[in-house]
């Protein structure tokens, strides 16, 4: 089963619910943009549907057995941890630990996945660089290509832009953006509501405790929606790029 | 300055000691070492002897743990000893030199005691306990017994026998020490001597070992554990002990140069005609 | 990498051999190795079979179990200060193990001495856990390791104190510090079982602390159960430690000396970090075991005292990088 499903989906934070009764379902090729203020519960959403945090009702992630969740989606935390000092290679293989046997060594599937990953992000010069010793932006494509190389038909990340210059946070989400096209479903919570404008073929924006806005960018990013949720005002228009989203002022 | 004082106090010793021994045998004594509480005993009139140290009620380390139990104990501290009103202490020369110190500022005349390495020196020591306690003629009979004995026991023998003495932490003792003497009275040869050692130390096992002892006399073990001790159950000397070697122990009768020592020498000597 | 086990394995049969030939009694090597292996005459056999090997063997049993644990609490923790000694595991293990003795406990099963000191471990080790687990950095662990050590330390001397046997109060140091003179094959089978399967259980998690590299979220998301992971760390590490302990005393350092070394050859994987370790570890006791036979022969120098003198400056420098870092 690809994409995900929840339903009367709640998670609880001590005695209050920080989600309450979510119903969403995203299917393959869709690149949901998971937006909302700080505090909203885009983290605490995905991690409750992975099953990594105690949840009430429904979702179709923390349902599965760990070993078939961990081939069915790829999850990129916000914190960007590196433990050791390891390769970039060594690194992204181990997106590829789910499909390997106890006991067995990489075979040449998942070398594939694992250069294939590598060619997406564009690492291919980084291969035997040690990744503790590159730049945060750098890390954080490293992470993504793991995140790849897991071959998953999910992809959920938690602010996989935050701290990438213009250039990488381009090339990022149009890696997330072709993914989708490919038939994979894609779940990014975001910020920046240009990027999840011009990417994502959906938004979901999360406010109290449930699903405000749910739709195509341009239904989604209205002047009242910014207003109400974000307490902004924005310039909103179209180009041939795609929409333009621009924050111009706080409410 | 310093030396003013100490001469001052050594003077002031003297004449307290001088002023003791005029006033006849002391009434109130106080043995805060294990081996002098057995010559106290031993020799002391009834009454005389008020405390004794707690180690001799311990059956493990002392020969006279029963009769012991007739004298109050006392944990060697200074202010305890001091409470005791005692007019004279005995206390051995590696009784703690603090202790020994504050009784001698408080007043207190206390007698020290050299360690006896051999059994000549027995004698010796009985004497001059006898002399402190102003037991004299109990003293010279003890010692003219001691002697007789001695001389009864110490058989000549070819000494062909090779014994090892093993303690914890593989300790062993050599010449100029009571047990390479007890050993030697009994008609054996100590094997300290040709792993080079002249007086105790540490013989590694293997060593040992290699020396092949015909006996094998081990330290007895205490109650509680020790990993010190765990040598005494090792393999290898059990099997030193199984193969080839005679076993004894060196317990309490080992200890004190006092005439306990003669129970030690016959225990060992009948080992020859049992092996 | 080949180069590096062969290496590693080369050291191992080397230091082990050395180890069966140096000590005391001057054996001359071929009439060493023939005693040990035919047996063949009465004193060198028992030296070589009763006292030296059973030295060698423990040699590589407690480094080896040192070196794994330590590279398995670094995988876990992700943090590579964290050691057996250092967090207070060995010196909790040594208080069990000094407890079982010191009550006689020990004497009733032979099992008992290797569980009384495996559940000092797992205590000590849980304790960590708690107060250093995923969250808690490296200032937490060090602090915690530091009031764990000085519990253990202090409650051991107490009880050794209060023993009845006068040698038992001077065994303090060998608690603290750790020796292998004059052990027996009774140690050997007494630890050798815990070390083994202490061993197996952490090897078998060599993925999942890879997987850990990523942090704990991640991890989870690739199919690591979490809570069986801790479960096996904590038993394995235990496990481990406590035999070693049990029969050797607390060895400091080895844990975080070996995997330090072996990091960078290994290509920072701590799943063959793991095996590197063990095998490093063992090399090290080896050392330090021979070490303490050549430089003072007659007495009885603890290893600790050497692993220390190598471990304790690396230590700092580790701080220091970590303040660096932060």
């Amino acid at each position: 089963m690809n994409g995900l499903v929840l339903q009367d989906f709640s998670v609880a934070r001590g005695p209050c619910d920080v989600l309450r009764d979510i119903a969403l379902t995203v299917g393959p090729g869709e690149c949901v943009g998971l937006l909302g203020p700080n505090g909203a519960g885009k983290t605490t959403l995905m991690r409750g549907a992975l099953g990594l945090m105690a949840h009430r009702g429904m979702s179709s992630l923390s349902a599965l057995p760990l070993k078939t969740r961990a081939k069915t989606v790829a999850w990129l935390p916000q914190a960007r941890e590196i433990a050791w000092p390891v390769t970039v290679e060594t690194l992204i293989a181990l997106g590829r630990l789910p499909h390997l046997a106890p006991g067995a060594s990489p075979a040449s599937e998942d070398q594939a996945a694992i250069d294939s990953a590598i060619a997406r992000m564009g690492l291919e010069s980084f291969r035997t660089r040690i990744a503790t010793q590159l730049s945060g932006g750098e890390q954080a494509r490293v992470l993504i290509a793991r995140a790849l190389a897991q071959s998953t038909p999910l992809l959920m990340v938690d602010e996989p832009a935050a701290g990438l210059d213009p250039a990488h946070q381009l090339g990022l989400m149009q890696v997330l953006a072709d993914e989708a096209r490919g038939g994979r479903s894609v779940i990014a919570s975001m910020h920046d509501l240009g990027l999840a404008a011009r990417y994502c073929t959906r938004l979901v924006v999360l406010w109290r405790g449930g699903i405000a806005a749910d739709g195509r960018p341009d239904e989604v990013l209205t002047p009242d929606l910014l207003a109400e949720v974000f307490q902004i005002r924005a310039h909103i228009t179209t180009s041939p790029d795609g929409p333009i989203v621009q924050p111009v002022g706080v409410i | 300055m310093a030396l003013r004082r100490a001469s001052r106090t050594l003077g002031a010793a003297l004449a307290l000691w001088a002023g003791a021994a005029l006033a006849g045998p002391p009434e109130r004594v106080v043995s805060i070492n294990l081996c002098t509480d057995q010559l106290a005993m031993m020799l002391a009139a009834p009454g005389q002897l008020i405390s004794i140290s707690r180690i001799s009620h311990d059956p493990n380390a002392s020969v006279m743990w029963d009769e012991a139990q007739n004298y109050p104990v006392n944990y060697g501290q200074g202010e305890e000893v001091f409470r005791l009103n005692p007019d004279l202490v005995l206390a051995g020369t590696f009784t703690s030199s603090y202790t020994v110190g504050l009784l001698r500022r408080l007043g207190v005349e206390v007698a020290q005691l050299p360690i006896v390495n051999a059994l000549d020196a027995i004698p010796d020591n009985i004497r001059e306990v006898g002399r402190l306690l102003g037991r004299e003629a109990e003293a010279e009979a003890l010692i003219a017994q001691f002697t007789a004995d001695l001389e009864f026991l110490r058989a000549d023998r070819d000494r062909a026998t090779r014994a090892a003495l093993h303690y914890a932490n593989n300790y062993t003792s050599g010449e100029n020490s009571l047990a390479h003497e007890i050993l030697t009275a009994a008609g054996f040869t100590n094997i300290a001597a040709e792993a080079g050692l002249s007086g105790g130390g540490t013989l590694a096992m293997e060593r040992l070992v290699m020396l092949m002892p015909d006996l094998v006399i081990s330290g007895q073990p205490y109650p509680g554990a020790s990993r010190s001790e765990d040598v005494l159950r090792h393999p290898a000397m059990e099997a030193l002990r199984d193969r080839h070697a005679a076993h004894a122990l060196s317990d309490a009768e080992w200890v004190c140069g006092t005439p306990a020592v003669l129970r030690a020498i016959a225990r060992l000597a009948a080992l020859h005609e049992g092996g | 990498m080949r180069v590096l086990w062969i290496t590693l394995g080369a050291l191992v049969v080397v230091l082990f051999a050395a180890s069966l030939l140096i000590g005391p009694a001057g054996l001359a090597p071929l009439q060493a190795l023939s005693a040990l292996i035919r047996g063949d005459a009465l004193a060198e056999t028992l030296v070589m079979r009763e006292i030296r090997l059973p030295r060698a063997i423990l040699a590589v049993l407690v480094g080896g179990a040192l070196g794994l644990a330590g590279a398995a609490m670094q995988g876990y923790l992700r943090n590579p200060l964290a050691e057996p000694g250092l967090i207070g595991v060995s010196g909790s293990a040594a208080l069990g193990a000094v407890l079982a003795l010191q009550t006689g406990f020990a004497a009733m099963h032979v099992l008992a001495l290797p569980f009384a000191a495996l559940a000092g471990a797992v205590l000590a080790v849980l304790i960590i856990l708690a107060l250093a687990g995923a969250h808690g950095g490296s200032i937490t662990l060090i602090l915690a390791g530091i009031a764990v050590s000085a519990l253990a330390g202090a409650l051991t001397s107490l009880v050794l104190n209060l023993s009845p046997n006068p040698f038992a109060a001077s065994e303090i140091v060998f608690w603290m510090m750790g020796s292998l003179q004059d052990r027996s094959m009774t140690h050997v089978w007494l630890a050798a079982p815990f070390i083994v399967l202490g061993g197996v259980v952490l090897l078998a998690q060599g993925r999942k602390f890879d997987a850990l590299t990523l942090g704990e979220d991640a991890a989870a998301s690739m199919g690591v159960h979490l809570g069986r992971l801790r479960l096996a760390l904590v038993l394995g590490v235990a496990s481990m430690v406590g035999a070693a302990t049990a029969v050797a005393g607390a060895i400091g350092f080895v844990g975080l000396v070996v995997p330090h070394i072996l990091r960078p050859l290994v290509g920072a994987r701590p799943s063959v970090l793991l095996p590197a370790s063990a095998l490093g570890g063992a090399v090290l006791v080896l050392m330090a075991d021979i070490a303490v036979r050549v430089i003072l022969p007659t007495r009885d120098l603890k290893l600790g005292v050497l692993t220390a003198i190598v471990g304790a400056p690396l230590f700092l420098h580790l701080i220091y990088k970590t303040r660096a870092q932060a």
